[in-house]
């Protein structure tokens, strides 16, 4: 009985209605008042009963619940035989109920995405030697699965047979794919875009970097901050004060309506929904755009940030060398490049790699006599030529003549960051290239925007050496940096910094970091998904994507300011209609319920917007 | 002692959090300090002694309480 009652909820609600529109017009247009009591009495009957239930399972349990709240109004409502009232009570009520449900859905709507995007079959191979689809909860470790073109993999494990490409967004958030071979690793959750594949399950289930993730992701949106377990505690005292309240003036004043009226104008609703919804639906939005926040109590934090902090210039450099600028000298430039491709091709040098991808494609022609002169470079017979590949040191070895021009060349490349290769055919200056790390591109963009998002220091701590680092960051307009620096003098400035009242956020790779990740106020782990990123750090950027990062603040910004609104509209909403009960004489039960749920609605339509956040530009 | 995940139907008021927990912490058989109820995810996560009670038990008193369970996993 108390369950069918229950499950037919919405089927109530919808009886309740037409009952209260045909006692309507049946009072209002052949004027039967039989009728329009009647249907009225019937409709709140109806319309308390799965109220009454709950109610009572809540008591049952020692929770003074708002469906108690409503139960004794209606109740009230009913002996006085205000049955207007009773009636049209248990409809907004009941109607506001499943809207909250339907409106509190889509808020959820993004997180729910991410986990069904978790592969659910798998085509394990038995021991007849066939594969049989299964569920992806019965493969074991060591289990052989087949995955064909346009499944999940759904597993982490090691191709085993098979060639393919795999869409691996899912994980790191780039949608490009990326080809898998026998001894590749492939990750649960990523899709097959082509080709078919036999692997060996080496993580299955929550262990699986998926499976990390959602359960990450889920944690994170049940977390609750400090102000959310204030209003826990606060609800828990406040809807039984409502009770006690009413009673106290139904004593005094002898007057019924007035005390039901209390009752219902005293619910709590808008304020316990209100903040898990701004939480919920911020944490989605990050999910959506590959930014995984960590709870609540992280968006707070994050949304105060004045300090942020980079663990290396690597993180705001490209972090591979290349040939940025180079200049030619006197004729023959072709054949120079070739002799020196020649060299660099035999060399394990960081310089070297850069200088051949640079030139690429050039006729390759035998090197011999090899000579490596340790600090300088490298000097060898190419087609019956002297060639000398090096930097300056090398080049006066030589007795190689740098005239004017290309001392100024020389000059120009060293201020702006340059590691110089010079190369020289038969005692003749023909190439200089300017090799540097490259900044990351759109990093300038990312910082101004930051800084638009009042990050007041931007800091590098990098263990590059202090000119490297002052050279990025003066393009970059940090603030601070710092070179030479080891782990753990990066961990002791951070702890320097939150001494002095800044809130600190350290964004780095979390592999040789985690000190300064764990002490930061908020640590940013620009990982690709890895293990250790996702567990050390508050923030992880899915696609090492720095781009996220203004994002991710502006996001954590706009969510704590959406929950300090829905707190507002909540206990405004109360305060007005309690004010309005003593100075009005309009305030009704009715029109106390209709403000509430619409109050209540505000607030999950309000957290709502965060859904659809996005940082102007 | 097994641990259960349970999910249930979208939960929409914060307050079915307390009655669900409510019920669960007065069975005999589970470990009071695991049950947790999450709003948001409407999951319940909990350990308990199989010798004193199934998870079948547990489905009851949940949806006794109105609440429909919609799948559950047990390890």
């Amino acid at each position: 009985m108390q369950r069918q009652i229950l499950k037919n909820k919405n089927k109530i609600t919808v009886v309740n209605a037409i009952l209260i529109v045909v006692g309507f017009l049946s009072k209002w247009t052949v004027g039967n008042i039989e009728i329009f009591t009647w249907s009225l009495v019937i409709a709140s009957v109806l319309g308390v009963s799965p109220i009454a239930i709950q109610a009572y399972q809540a008591l049952r349990v020692k929770v003074v619940s708002i469906d108690v709240l409503v139960t004794i109004a209606v109740i009230g409502a009913f002996l006085i035989r205000n049955f207007e009232e009773s009636a049209i009570v248990t409809f907004l009520f009941l109607f506001g109920a499943y809207l909250e449900q339907r409106t509190l859905n889509k808020t959820r709507s993004a997180i729910k995405e991410l986990t069904e995007m978790a592969p659910e079959n798998a085509l394990k191979l038995m021991e007849d030697g066939e594969f049989l689809e299964v569920e992806v909860d019965e493969v074991d470790v060591g289990d052989i699965l087949l995955v064909k073109t346009g499944a999940k993999i759904p597993v982490d494990g090691t191709v085993l047979t098979g060639e393919g490409s795999i869409n691996e967004a899912s994980i790191t958030g780039e949608s490009i794919p990326v080809a898998k071979e026998k001894g590749s690793k492939v990750y649960a959750g990523t899709i097959l875009d082509n080709g078919t594949i036999q692997i060996v399950a080496d993580r299955v289930g929550e262990d699986t970097t998926f499976g990390k993730i959602i359960e990450l992701v889920e944690e994170a949106q049940d977390s609750k901050s400090e102000a959310e377990r204030f209003i826990d505690r606060f609800s828990k005292y406040y809807t039984p004060a409502v009770l006690v309240l009413a009673f106290i003036v139904w004593l005094i004043s002898r007057n019924i309506e007035l005390a039901i009226t209390i009752l219902v104008l005293g619910c709590p609703g808008a304020l316990v929904i209100g903040v898990p919804v701004s939480h919920v639906a911020g944490i989605g939005n990050g999910a959506r755009h590959g930014v995984l926040l960590k709870g609540s109590e992280v968006i707070s934090d994050f949304s105060r940030l004045d300090t942020m902090v980079f663990d290396k210039t690597g993180t705001l450099t490209v972090g591979n060398p290349s040939v940025a600028e180079k200049e030619y000298y006197g004729d023959k430039i072709e054949e120079a490049l070739g002799y020196l491709a020649s060299i660099e091709r035999e060399s394990d040098h960081p310089l070297a790699k850069a200088v051949l991808e640079d030139i690429s494609e050039i006729t390759i022609s035998v090197v011999e006599d090899t000579e490596v002169i340790k600090g300088e470079g490298i000097i060898a017979s190419v087609n019956g030529h002297r060639v000398a590949v090096g930097n300056v040191a090398l080049m006066e070895r030589e007795n190689v003549k740098i005239d004017e021009r290309a001392k100024n060349d020389i000059a120009r490349f060293e201020k702006n960051g340059n590691s110089l290769v010079l190369t020289s055919v038969n005692g003749e200056l023909k190439v200089l290239m300017g090799v540097r790390d490259q900044i990351r591109p759109g990093v300038k963009d990312d910082l101004m925007k930051l800084k638009k998002l009042r990050v007041k220091n931007l800091i590098v701590l990098s263990g590059d050496n202090q000119g490297t680092v002052d050279l990025v960051s003066s393009k970059l307009g940090l603030t601070e940096a710092h070179g030479n620096m080891l782990p753990e003098d990066k961990s002791a400035y951070i702890k320097k910094l939150i001494e002095k009242g800044h809130i600190v956020a350290f964004v780095g790779d979390g592999v040789n970091d985690s000190p300064s990740l764990a002490l930061a106020n908020i640590g940013i782990a620009m990982g690709s998904g890895t293990d250790v990123a996702i567990e050390t750090s508050d923030v992880v950027l899915m696609n090492s994507d720095f781009s996220r990062l203004p994002h991710a603040l502006g996001l954590t910004k706009a969510t704590a300011r959406n929950m300090r609104q829905n707190i507002i509209i909540a206990v405004g909403v109360v305060m007005i209609l309690l004010a309005s009960l003593i100075f009005s004489d309009w305030m009704n039960m009715s029109i106390g319920m209709l403000v509430h749920e619409g109050s209540i609605l505000a607030v999950i339509l309000n957290g709502m917007r965060l859904l659809r956040y996005k940082l102007r530009q | 002692m097994k641990s259960a995940t349970i999910q249930l139907e979208t939960l929409a008021c914060p307050s079915c959090l307390q009655k669900i927990e409510g019920a669960l912490k007065s069975l005999e058989g589970i470990e009071k300090d695991t049950a947790k109820v999450s709003f948001n995810t409407s999951k319940v996560k909990l350990n308990f002694d199989e010798e004193k009670l199934s998870i079948e038990d547990i489905e009851n008193a949940i949806s006794k309480l109105g609440y429909e369970v919609i799948k559950y996993k047990v390890k």
